[in-house]
């Protein structure tokens, strides 16, 4: 996708449920220490394991790993982890929003208002990347994204350890990249 | 862009329609979340255009009521974040039981059920007769649900275990009667609240508070709208008042974070200086 690289990634967005943190803690060790541009982390977890997901990611990378404050602005190199029990939206002047309305797919954070709003936000200059899941939340994100121009990545179904979600992602948007485990990180560091 | 929906332009049109027709004043609310309110309320009404969408909101007072509704997010719970109420228990109201008189505002209160749970902890502390909760809050179809003090008993579960997690020790079932699929809170848990409209945005200081809750409303609005109306919290807060957001919301970056100390774990502050 020629557009893509003229625009430049300004922000990844990864998506992801049951059988994705596996995955992250595959992938993070890998990325480039200069990467030019944020990374948001949307994965459904229970509220009490609040701050260890943070802290076993932060072990992970070079990276700066946080969870996501409210009006804060995203910096590129940084990873930022949704809070549980809210949504993350993506505001154009390149800000976080927390939001608690009402569980969308049954989740939130979910995975869907982040695609949707941060589309809205970067358009062809978003990424987003689906994972691992055992629902459907993410896809109607991911239509709407590649619709406004986004780089639609989902890791392979077949490698998945619960293949639902990308399957979802992947019926929503037929263009997607599709990635095995070991080609997330590669494909990440030259976005 | 996306062809159909509320666009950017079209929102900051109905933004300012709503300050010119009825005096409600959304500049300042952050725009994601709002852009996307918008967009699911005009899906969900099934307007054929952004114009038809425009002129009811303009031309039907009826409609305007359901549209705040819609727009401003009301979801809220009993005993929210239980280890908050824990520490309103152990270390906010200890000190303010000293005082003769204890007024409380709750403000964007919504259905009232973060003001039940005040007047539960207060009436298990004895606090209750010398307390006064003032409930305020933009939109008088929460404030008249909040009256009520009648809740979906499928609630009853959540809040219960809530309450629980809080530090309570009566049963729960105690403070509400069941009746089909409802529960209504008792008589004597309303005497001492005061609900009333009140516009964070336009509407100034009423009275000042040994304690002022303002919890999940705050991250709806911009950085400057959050300043704005934290300086009104101030204003409105006695000397080493209490001031509680939500468990996502700070003072911290705020002009007023100087005069204030954080009580450890919890989204409390209290005015020191
Ligand atoms: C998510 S509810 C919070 C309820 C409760 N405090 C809690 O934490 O569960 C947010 C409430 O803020 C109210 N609100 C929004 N904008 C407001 C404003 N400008 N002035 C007063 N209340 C407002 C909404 O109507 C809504 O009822």
């Amino acid at each position: 996708m020629a557009q893509d690289e003229v625009n430049g990634c300004k922000l990844l967005v990864i998506g992801g449920s049951a059988g994705s943190l596996e995955v992250l803690l595959q992938v993070f060790p890998h990325l480039r220490k200069d990467l030019a541009f944020p990374i948001v982390v949307i994965m459904h977890r229970k509220a009490a394991a609040e701050s260890t997901l943070e802290d076993l990611l932060n072990s992970k990378t070079q990276l700066k790993v946080k969870e996501a404050d409210d009006k804060e602005t995203i910096r590129p190199g940084v990873i930022y982890i949704a809070p549980a029990d809210y949504h993350v939206l993506i505001e154009k002047d390149g800000t976080l929003s927390l939001d608690a309305s009402e569980k969308i797919n049954y989740c939130r954070p979910a995975i869907d208002i982040t695609f949707e709003t941060a589309a809205d936000s970067l358009g062809p200059a978003l990424t987003c990347l689906l994972l691992s899941g055992a629902n459907a939340d993410g896809a109607n994100g991911l239509r709407s994204a590649a619709s406004l121009g986004a780089r639609i990545l989902i890791q392979d179904p077949t490698t998945s350890d619960v293949s639902y979600m990308p399957q979802a992602g992947l019926a929503a948007v037929k263009s997607a990249t599709v990635l095995a485990i070991k080609e997330i990180s590669g494909t990440i560091n030259s976005l | 862009m996306d062809s159909k929906g509320v666009k950017d332009e079209e929102m900051e049109l109905l933004v300012a329609d709503l300050l010119e027709v009825y005096g409600y004043d959304f500049t300042n609310y952050a725009r994601a979340s709002l852009k996307r309110r918008l967009n699911r309320l005009y899906a969900l009404d099934g307007f054929p255009s952004f114009a038809e969408f425009r002129y009811r909101i303009k031309s039907d007072p009826d409609y305007l009521k359901r549209f705040v509704e819609e727009i401003t997010v009301n979801v809220t719970e009993m005993f929210r974040d239980p280890q908050f109420y824990k520490k309103l228990r152990e270390e906010v109201l200890p000190v303010l039981a000293t005082y003769p008189l204890i007024r409380i505002w709750h403000a964007g209160c919504s259905t009232g059920e973060e003001v039940y749970s005040m007047a539960i902890v207060l009436s298990e502390m004895g606090l209750l007769q010398k307390s006064l909760l003032y409930a305020t809050d933009l939109n008088p179809d929460v404030l008249e649900v909040a009256r009520t003090g009648i809740y979906s008993l499928n609630h009853m579960k959540l809040h219960s275990e809530n309450y629980i997690a809080s530090g309570g020790t009566k049963d729960f079932s105690s403070y509400y009667t069941a009746k089909y699929d409802r529960a209504k809170f008792k008589d004597s848990l309303k005497g001492k609240m005061i609900y009333a409209t009140h516009n964070l945005v336009s509407d100034k200081s009423f009275n000042e508070f040994q304690l002022i809750l303002c919890r999940n409303v705050l991250i709806y609005f911009d950085k400057d709208l959050q300043e704005k109306v934290l300086h009104l919290f101030d204003q409105s807060l006695e000397q080493l008042g209490f001031l509680a957001l939500g468990s996502k919301e700070t003072i911290r970056f705020s002009g007023i974070a100087t005069k204030y100390k954080q009580l450890e774990g919890e989204k409390v502050w209290r005015k020191t200086k």
